[in-house]
């Protein structure tokens, strides 16, 4: 029997090999976070005040839409070719894939976040109030909270015959504790006003909850017909 | 080695894919090794399907690799010497998306039979090859069959299994009409529908 880790191991470095050879996800995704960025910078024109009230939001949102384009393309590598079914039909561990799978995108995610933020600060005039380090666990428990309900939402997706319209009906609701944490947590550390410590804990319950849940449920969906 | 034929839409395809697991029958149970338990029988049992089941971006040996590590395989050199038994070159640096048909196929063909299963499901490993990469194909098929190996082929180009099948079964509505010696019953029903 193939070890989880080391089968979460070989997925996640397939997935990045396949993304580093074709960059279409990370691709798409800085396209359109960078359009986000310029488009409602120069639509609100904020002042330093204004930007750290609603920075916290356009952020969040800008990387929950980009995040979609990521998660609808890490499933359809796997239909191409069908090469789905040589896994199901694999004695390895579904969840391996699940975890290679959702890491591949938490790192993909990551690297545009880490790409586009100083642009954020840039165009938006941004200067924490607040202990900008507190941005740190923000940023990782909210990415990871986007991240494992959205791979897990998109292999649900996958069969449907509207897949790219289907994954954010089904995800955005579900989403909407993390975001709502995301979004006042990043406020709140930038504006200076209060501890974020009540958002940070609730996205750690968040992404404890749903990583437990997706994968005792993957097997279920991977073997779905 | 069993020669599966029917029409299109007879359910070929669809008997393999209740068979390796992939999809579940309307009626009856699959027994492999005596078990209806897919963790019984997924290492022991290799398919290969009507699409490739490759990444294309990948090479020929970092698909095989891949595949390995899914049955716990993490010597290297049986991936070489797998994709050598096929034909095809190791050291190749080509991307499988830029391989020709007859190369995918038997890239395929090493893919399902990376952990050296007892059975072996082909579903219509000749189609799209032309005449020479087919009896290749055909001549790998049967080495597989003389090394002990259980094996079903899907096909409607009967030809290529001739010589090679033990035994043959025609399929019509998804039930099996007739079971025979060889390549028979596909001539037979080649020939009933000529009549026809």
């Amino acid at each position: 029997m193939s070890s989880l880790a080391g089968v979460t191991a070989s997925n996640l470095r397939k997935d990045l090999r396949l993304e580093w050879r074709s960059k279409d996800a990370v691709n798409a995704m800085l396209f359109f976070a960078l359009l986000v960025v310029v488009i409602f910078s120069f639509a609100f024109d904020p002042t330093a005040e204004e930007s750290r009230q609603i920075v916290g939001g356009l952020v969040w949102v800008a990387f929950l839409f980009a995040a979609i384009v990521a998660l609808n393309q890490a499933w359809m590598r796997e239909l191409r070719n069908q090469v789905l079914d040589a896994y199901r039909v694999s004695p390895a561990p579904a969840n391996a894939l699940f975890l290679g799978k959702a890491l591949s995108n938490f790192l993909f995610i990551s690297v545009v976040e880490a790409l586009l933020v100083p642009l954020f600060v840039v165009f938006y005039n941004l200067r924490s109030e607040g202990p900008a380090w507190q941005l740190v666990p923000v940023f990782l428990l909210g990415t990871w909270a986007l991240v494992v309900v959205g791979t897990f939402f998109a292999a649900i997706s996958l069969r449907t015959r509207s897949r790219e319209v289907m994954l954010p009906l089904i995800l955005f609701p579900i989403s909407i504790p993390a975001v709502l944490a995301m979004v006042e947590a990043t406020t709140m550390v930038l504006t200076g006003t209060e501890t974020p410590r009540f958002w940070i804990t609730l996205l750690l319950v968040y992404d404890v909850v749903f990583t437990t849940v997706c994968l005792l449920l993957f097997e279920t969906v991977l073997h779905a017909e | 080695m069993y020669a599966i034929f029917g029409d299109n839409g007879a359910g070929k395809s669809t008997l393999l894919r209740v068979i390796c697991g992939l999809a579940r029958p309307t009626a009856g149970t699959v027994y492999i090794f005596g078990s209806r338990e897919r963790s019984a029988f997924t290492g022991r049992l290799g398919y290969m399907g009507h699409a490739p089941m490759l990444y294309d971006e990948m090479t020929g040996m970092e698909n095989l690799r891949y595949f390995a590590g899914l049955y716990a395989i993490g010597d290297s050199a049986r991936c070489e010497q797998t994709i050598a038994a096929v034909g095809l070159d190791p050291a190749l640096t080509r991307r499988v998306g830029e391989y020709s048909q007859g190369m995918r196929q038997r890239l395929s063909l090493a893919r399902a039979a990376i952990h050296d299963p007892e059975i072996l499901l082909l579903d219509e490993p000749f189609s799209n090859l032309d005449p020479s990469s087919a009896r290749a194909m055909g001549r790998l098929v049967a080495e597989m069959r003389d090394r002990g190996k259980t094996i079903l082929v899907v096909t409607h180009q009967a030809a290529h299994l001739a010589g090679i099948a033990d035994e043959s079964l025609w399929i019509a509505a998804g039930r099996i009409a007739a079971w025979e010696r060889g390549i028979a019953a596909a001539e037979r029903a080649a020939a009933a529908a000529v009549v026809s």
